[in-house]
């Protein structure tokens, strides 16, 4: 339909020039203030963000362009533990979502009937407490010697993770573990929405001409559900992971200095150092990364039209 | 308002493009006041394109659009007197039945709308439902308060898109009768675009059948069937058997051809193709004209019939009538539609027959077309 | 051999409940702490029940104050995110024009960007520009990051409106103030609503991008980032814990009034 709408624009003009002209300028003013926000409030600052990166100076003489590359060499060389820790961290959160996740949507989905809506708010729900507030409550919930620690070290899961090095000791604050979980727990719901909008839209009758077809209940998922619910998996994963890559707040109130990611580093500098041209280079290389790491994926995955 | 052709709905060369895809050829078009006038073809014809540039919905690329004597080419739909009633009827969804009747008169600045709204829900049948939202509403009673919707603006005109797409069979022809009783009630010119033919022929005075973006045929639906100007026609509108001949002659004010070895027999006035002695000339009979005679019984059929062999290839029974498919050498697969009067029990596959029929119910078409244009095909009835 | 069965059945039932249950269980702990009597400046270990905090909700110094700038923030950066948004939402479904793909992208960027790298960027803009950072910056920032989820949630609701809705207005005498008033901005208004929304959810919580450009100004998500060093007072819980319950009342409102408006219809 959308042809017809528009096909009054790709008419030719007739020699005569009709007196009712069909307002070829809206589209443009409807666009005007919006785009100009966006370009002047985000794509401008990443103008400024480069140059900035390549200026050098200090706070007291002000700070010069002066083409000065090596920022981008020191950043790497003095925080590349960071920006892995970043990588790993949100990698292992991502995964963790959709595994967790998965399971929920597909339940909100498929299995919930008419409770598919209050199961739904409460996926929203915890949103309408402020997030930092939630990242604090899992001080308490996963204090030394608490409930859940107690319990882990009693089915020696800690033994397990502190083999992987993912913990230290009888402790789970301010381990890399306790990290991932703040990290799953605060973009889980960001796994879960767009995993049930693609499930939702799967035809109920798909899994049983599949299982009229001699597939066993594990098949179907395999080979039906799943491969349906690819966009959803494709737009979870990366509204988890570009979040959490750059997620500075979990590392901060449930990690440690040994756990600190890329965001801390640049909060820091940025903040508390006032090294603007380390901090705006590192700034830099998390955004090309994430935007290189994007494109792959999606170009891998085959989805367009995200927006 | 004078007593001019206040209704005439008049197109003058009007076309449309898009880029370089021509959607509708330059046109010309008259609708006289009052009639129901039904635009007929195939999706894609570029009937429903007409049908939108009379309703301002689209600008033509050239040519002028006359309301009776007002030209309103470059008027936008809502300066126009023209109304319309949309393919799956485009009722608002966020407004109850009354509302959605009332919405013409309200824009139109009328202040007491509620005894013309009533009247009009009355019209259609609808009284009970006014404080209904559109989709509480069967599809049939979504269609009549689209009716309504535009018909109580009084237009000059009632454009109609697909207006009974939607709708299941049965409920088709109820609201077809329906809307043809409404046109005879109010008396305003209707136009109605519609790809099935069958709804055309019943509902319209005057039907044009469109193909790619011309108008091929145009006349009173009766006219078009026995008297078909084009193999598309003669196939689009009912089922038409097509034999290639020979024109081998006159005999006075018939044409005498030659078709596989048989003499056909053409009336000169049902030919619209150009006759010269050894040109060739498509003649064309209705599968109903045709009487079935088993071989045996040959010599009992009356002279001066046109006449060929051939053997049953398949036959259905249909209840009123029995359908016969029989292969001839003049024609594989000459469709025969029988009434089941009295029923010989020698029709059957692999018997041999004498089709004839009078010379009155041949026509005769141009040779130079394709010959199965405006066959239905599967694919394109499940598009 | 039942419970087996049974248990493969559910399986994935199971499953979906533990993790609703790690998603609440946050909740629930800041809940029942709403009612704690904490020995020292942190509000982490169960001590006493008690309703000082619920009786005195603003006895903690700046913490209501914070709460007020926040609201006052993510009323005008909805109001400013959701007109904005909703006009180049109409823009890019209704209408046909150049440079259509960059203005998607531009769309879809700051949705696929880490907020650090937006915050950063942004106060290298406003440091460049010498701009006095507080309020206006804020606001200006989170109109910035919000439009595009507007734009998304507006887009989705347009787009699956039947454009032949306005022909039909237009058809029916209504111009092209009147269509837009009376069929398209009903129509597109639970869309609309659903950004506006999403827009101020993601105004009053956001941190990062605040925290980079809110110079002095002192936010409620500030407030608890200050507080998680200096000390967590209990009146923090008492808010999240009023603001989960007003968000749900509101929600479970919503829910029985359309409900039974469509009883009443049918």
């Amino acid at each position: 339909m959308a042809s017809v709408t528009e096909a009054p624009l790709l008419a030719p003009q007739s020699d005569k020039k009709p007196p009712r002209k069909r307002g070829r300028l809206v589209p443009y003013w409807l666009l005007l203030p919006g785009i100009l926000w966006l370009l002047v409030f985000f794509a401008l600052p990443m103008v400024y963000q480069v140059s900035t990166s390549v200026q050098t100076g200090s706070l007291e003489e002000g700070f010069k362009v002066t083409w000065h590359f090596q920022t981008y060499w020191n950043a790497l060389a003095d925080y590349w533990p960071q920006f892995l820790r970043s990588v790993l961290y949100a990698g292992a959160a991502t995964i963790l979502c959709l595994v967790l996740g998965y399971p929920l949507a597909y339940l909100i989905a498929f299995r919930a009937g008419r409770w598919r809506n209050v199961v739904l708010i409460l996926v929203i729900a915890p949103f309408f407490t402020s997030f930092l507030i939630r990242t604090l409550a899992w001080k308490t919930i996963l204090a030394d010697g608490g409930p859940v620690v107690g319990a882990l070290n009693t089915l020696h899961v800690l033994d397990v993770t502190n083999w992987l090095g993912f913990t230290s000791g009888d402790r789970v604050l301010a381990t890399p573990l306790a990290v991932v979980c703040g990290l799953t727990y605060n973009f889980l719901p960001f796994m879960i929405l767009p995993l049930y909008t693609s499930l939702e839209r799967i035809d109920g009758r798909l899994h049983e001409a599949a299982g009229d077809l001699y597939a066993k209940p594990f098949t179907t998922f395999r080979k039906v559900t799943f491969p349906l619910s690819m966009p959803g998996v494709v737009s979870g994963t990366l509204l988890t992971f570009i979040p959490a890559s750059g997620d500075y707040v979990n590392a901060d109130l449930l990690g440690s200095t040994d756990t600190r990611m890329v965001g801390n580093v640049i909060q820091t500098q940025f903040l508390r150092i006032l090294d603007y041209p380390t901090a705006a280079a590192l700034s830099f290389i998390l955004m090309a990364a994430i935007l290189i790491m994007v494109t792959l994926y999606i170009r891998k995955s085959g989805t367009e039209d995200l927006v | 308002m004078t007593t001019d052709n206040g209704g005439d709905v008049r197109l003058s060369g009007i076309s449309k493009t898009y880029g370089s895809f021509t959607a509708v050829h330059p046109l010309d078009l008259t609708v006289p006041e009052g009639s129901f006038f039904a635009l007929l073809g195939a999706s894609g014809c570029g009937k429903t394109t007409t049908l939108r540039m009379i309703a301002g919905l689209e600008e033509p690329s050239s040519g002028t659009v006359f309301l009776g004597d007002q030209e309103v080419t470059h008027l936008p739909p809502y300066k126009r007197p023209v109304n319309t009633v949309f393919q799956s009827y485009a009722l608002f969804p966020h407004l109850d039945i009354f509302e959605n009747v009332a919405f013409g008169l309200r824009r139109r600045g009328i202040k007491s709308v509620k005894k013309q709204v009533e009247d009009m829900l009355e019209l259609v049948q609808l009284g009970e439902q006014a404080r209904k939202k559109p989709h509480q509403l069967s599809g049939g009673q979504q269609q009549r308060v689209a009716v309504a919707r535009a018909l109580i603006n009084h237009p000059k005109v009632l454009l109609l898109d697909e207006p009974l797409g939607a709708l299941d069979l049965k409920l088709r022809r109820q609201m077809q009768l329906e809307l043809k009783r409404i046109q005879t009630e109010v008396g305003i010119t209707f136009v109605h675009v519609t790809h099935d033919q069958e709804e055309a022929m019943t509902m319209a005075d005057t039907v044009a059948v469109m193909n790619a973006g011309r108008v091929e045929q145009l006349g009173a639906p009766a006219d078009l069937y026995e008297n078909p100007q084009t193999t598309f026609v003669a196939n689009f509108l009912g089922t038409s058997n097509l034999i290639e001949a020979a024109v081998d002659g006159k005999d006075g004010d018939d044409i005498v051809l030659a078709a596989g070895g048989g003499k056909l027999v053409l009336p000169q006035a049902r030919c619209s193709a150009p006759t010269t002695t050894g040109g060739k000339v498509l003649v064309g009979v209705r599968p109903e004209k045709i009487s079935l005679t088993h071989i045996d019984d040959a010599g009992e059929i009356p002279g001066g019939r046109n006449r060929i062999t051939g053997r049953i290839a398949d036959s259905s029974f249909i209840g009123v009538s029995t359908q016969y498919v029989i292969d001839s050498a003049v024609c594989p697969e000459f469709e025969v539609y029988s009434q089941n009067i009295d029923r010989d029990a020698r029709l059957t596959p692999g018997a041999e027959v004498v089709l004839h029929w009078s010379p009155a119910h041949t026509f005769g078409l141009d040779a130079a077309q394709d010959i199965d244009a405006g066959v239905e095909t599967v694919e394109e009835e499940a598009a | 051999m039942a419970f087996v069965r049974w248990f493969k059945r559910n399986l994935v039932v199971i499953g979906g409940l533990l993790t609703l249950g790690y998603l609440l269980l946050p909740n629930v702990v800041v809940t029942v702490f709403s009612f704690n009597k904490p020995k020292g400046r942190f509000n982490y270990e169960w001590q006493q029940f008690s309703l000082d905090a619920w009786r005195d909700p603003c006895g903690v110094a700046d913490m209501c104050g914070s709460l007020s700038i926040s609201l006052q923030i993510a009323v005008w950066a909805t109001i400013g995110a959701t007109i904005l948004g909703t006009m180049i939402a109409f823009a890019l479904v209704r209408y046909r024009f150049r440079a259509r793909g960059a203005v998607n992208s531009l769309i879809f960027l700051p949705m696929a960007m880490p907020e650090v790298v937006m915050a950063a960027s942004l106060l290298t803009l406003f440091l460049n520009l010498g701009a006095q950072l507080g309020f206006w910056t804020i606001l200006i920032a989170h109109i910035m990051f919000c439009l595009s989820f507007v734009v998304t949630a507006v887009k989705a609701r347009v787009m699956s409106m039947d454009p032949r809705l306005e022909q039909a207005a237009q058809d029916l005498y209504a111009g092209p103030v009147q269509t837009f008033l009376r069929v398209t901005l009903p129509i597109a208004a639970p869309g609309i609503a659903a950004g506006a929304l999403l827009a101020f959810a993601l105004s009053f919580d956001d941190f990062i991008i605040t925290n980079f450009n809110a110079g002095s100004t002192v936010t409620f998500p500030m407030f608890v980032w200050g507080s998680a060093q200096r000390g967590t007072p209990v009146q923090i819980n008492v808010i999240g814990t009023a603001m989960f319950i007003v968000a749900v009342l509101f929600v479970l409102a919503g829910m029985v009034i359309s409900n039974r408006r469509n009883k009443q219809k049918a």
